[in-house]
């Protein structure tokens, strides 16, 4: 047990130090990469929270993005502070989730994934079609960086470890989260809500939370998207990414608290590494994922924890019931 | 006991599935304190008469009273925090979490509310009773280890240790001693005993287990295709033809 909590330790050691120093190696189109990854984690996260700890398949994260992505990008550039514009992202995705959820939770897994195929669909073309809000496929240029203290972002480096605090911020606080009751009660209604509900946990509430908050990350994600690239159109908020983010979770591992972290640097560094292959890389992907998926459903993080196990004990039998028991007392 | 007040009242209560009667216009009241069984052949309709008290299923007719309070046809969930409790027919634990979170997810959501739990302590503050709670049904040993990892025996006493975690007026235990083990058997029927002594919990047991229900139930209900046909303590019970004629006649 504490063998594996170590080497979880020290694998979150070194990407974290990776992550540190390997901006300083990168020219900025790498830069520009590892803060793509650090964005799209966060998105990754919300969708592993409806997903992986409440078991609800949604295809609206793209949505979700694209709205946090366009009220950043409207709010910025009519000069309002970021903080503001990042706030009112989040909050605002919070709401509309919380609004799409009340209705569309009431019918679950694949007919879930339809209602949110829909909303997804949905907001691409207003975000197309309404030109005089979001200028249509013309989309909205000179998207400001932000100085935080005086310091500004311009410059890539800077901009990705903005985004990297961010990540940060936003995993500690997905952390606290789980470990809290309410991660608790995901966990639960994810496993057998028939008896979550008997136990008197209101299954409907806490799913619509699980779903909101999620969504909420979304648009906290967006409203670093938009800064990060400067100029948005509907393109990158299509059901493309919606279907990109659910591949990052369930193949980083659903459920698992790094499995969005992990699957995202499958999702947007894999296809840069396998560029080499030219027009092949995405064959090579596809397959990649087919085999993993065939070899561990659980995704990569399933699969790590499957080899690390030690070899499974007769629960009960070698534990001292003794010590057990002083343990439980004191 | 007998003068106590009733604290379930059901009447008339009925369902149905397209043609078929599953229960037909079932009545009865369990008194605090009591224990009782409700026995009957497979098919009898006893777990859907559960699953319609508790808010599973929607009756198609008939009320349910809980203090005297109507309740029929309340989520599951609201029954639950008004101290209705029950254990299902098949195992239901949450096997990805330990023992120990398996009690405390019982009872957290029986106190405060959604945010106050979201900023509240961590085990919700339950902590103390839920190793209360392990050590009562003698679990020490396994506290920490997930619950997908017991054993069936195991499962089945955190399955009905759960059930009592948030201190139930009335608790509907159905089948708690199928598939168990005679050790384990008598370690559960002697906790309920003890939990109906201390606490004054109300049972109501389903079971085909008929030792554990005589030696357990202070009065018996038998159920025959959807309707009751006898009640009464279990040595009346034990002799009377109706019931003898339902389990060996057809």
């Amino acid at each position: 047990m504490s063998a594996r909590k170590l080497l979880a330790f020290a694998a979150a050691a070194i990407a974290l130090a990776v992550l540190l120093v390997a901006p300083f190696y990168l020219r900025p189109y790498g830069i520009y990469i590892l803060s793509l990854w650090a964005v799209t984690s966060i998105a990754a996260i919300g969708l592993n929270l409806t997903l992986g700890y409440a078991g609800q398949i949604s295809l609206a994260q793209a949505a979700f993005v694209g709205i946090g992505a366009y009220i950043a990008a409207l709010m910025t550039t009519n000069g309002l502070p970021f903080y503001a514009a990042y706030v009112a992202a989040g909050l605002a995705c919070f709401a509309v989730g919380w609004l799409l959820g009340y209705p569309a939770l009431r019918v679950q897994h694949h007919y879930l994934a339809f209602v949110t195929l829909a909303f997804t669909t949905l907001a691409f073309l207003v975000f197309r079609n309404e030109e005089w809000l979001t200028g249509g496929i013309y989309g909205i240029t000179n998207i400001p960086r932000p100085s935080v203290f005086g310091w500004p972002m311009r410059r890539a480096i800077n901009f990705y470890f903005f985004c990297l605090a961010h990540l940060a911020l936003v995993a500690a606080a997905t952390w606290w989260l789980i470990r809290s009751p309410w991660g608790r009660a995901f966990v639960a209604l994810r496993e057998n809500p028939v008896r979550a509900l008997s136990l008197g946990v209101d299954t409907r509430r806490y799913t619509l939370m699980a779903f909101a908050i999620g969504a909420g990350l979304g648009g906290i994600s967006g409203a670093l998207y938009a800064p990060l690239v400067q100029f948005i159109d509907p393109t990158p908020f299509s059901l493309y990414l919606s279907f990109n983010l659910l591949l990052m979770v369930v193949v980083g591992g659903a459920g698992y608290f790094a499995g969005p972290l992990v699957g995202a640097v499958v999702a947007v560094l894999l296809p840069e590494w396998l560029r080499f292959t030219e027009g092949y890389y995405l064959i090579g992907y596809a397959i990649l994922v087919i085999v993993l998926m065939i070899f561990s459903p659980t995704g990569l993080l399933g699969l790590a924890d499957r080899l690390t196990r030690p070899q499974s004990k007769p629960v009960g039998g070698t534990v001292d019931p003794v010590a057990a028991e002083k343990e439980a007392v004191s | 006991m007998s003068a106590s007040r009733p604290v379930l009242e059901v009447t008339g209560l009925s369902k149905q599935f397209g043609g078929i009667v599953a229960v037909d216009g079932v009545s009865f009241e369990v008194r605090e304190g009591e224990i009782l069984g409700i026995i009957g052949p497979n098919g009898s309709g006893k777990s859907t008469l559960f699953n319609c008290i508790l808010g599973q299923l929607q009756p198609s007719a008939g009320t349910v009273r809980l203090d005297g309070d109507e309740v029929t046809g309340l989520r599951p969930c609201d029954l639950n925090r008004r101290g209705v409790s029950r254990t299902f027919q098949l195992l239901q634990v949450f096997p990805e979490l330990t023992v120990r979170e398996n009690l405390i997810l019982a009872g957290q959501e029986h106190q405060g509310t959604m945010l106050s739990r979201l900023f509240g302590r961590r085990d919700a503050g339950l902590g103390a009773a839920a190793d209360r709670m392990i050590a009562f049904f003698r679990l020490q040993h396994l506290a920490q280890e997930k619950a997908g990892g017991l054993s069936y025996g195991q499962q089945k006493l955190l399955d009905a240790a759960m059930a009592f975690m948030a201190g139930p007026r009335l608790v509907l235990l159905d089948e708690p001693a199928g598939g168990v083990n005679l050790t384990m058997l008598a370690n559960l029927r002697e906790r309920l005993r003890a939990i109906n002594a201390e606490e004054g919990a109300t049972f109501v047991i389903i079971e085909h287990n008929m030792e554990f229900v005589m030696a357990l139930c202070t009065r018996i209900l038998v159920l025959a295709e959807g309707r009751v046909i006898a009640e009464g303590p279990p040595d009346v019970i034990r002799r009377d033809p109706k019931v003898i004629e339902a389990y060996l006649g057809h």
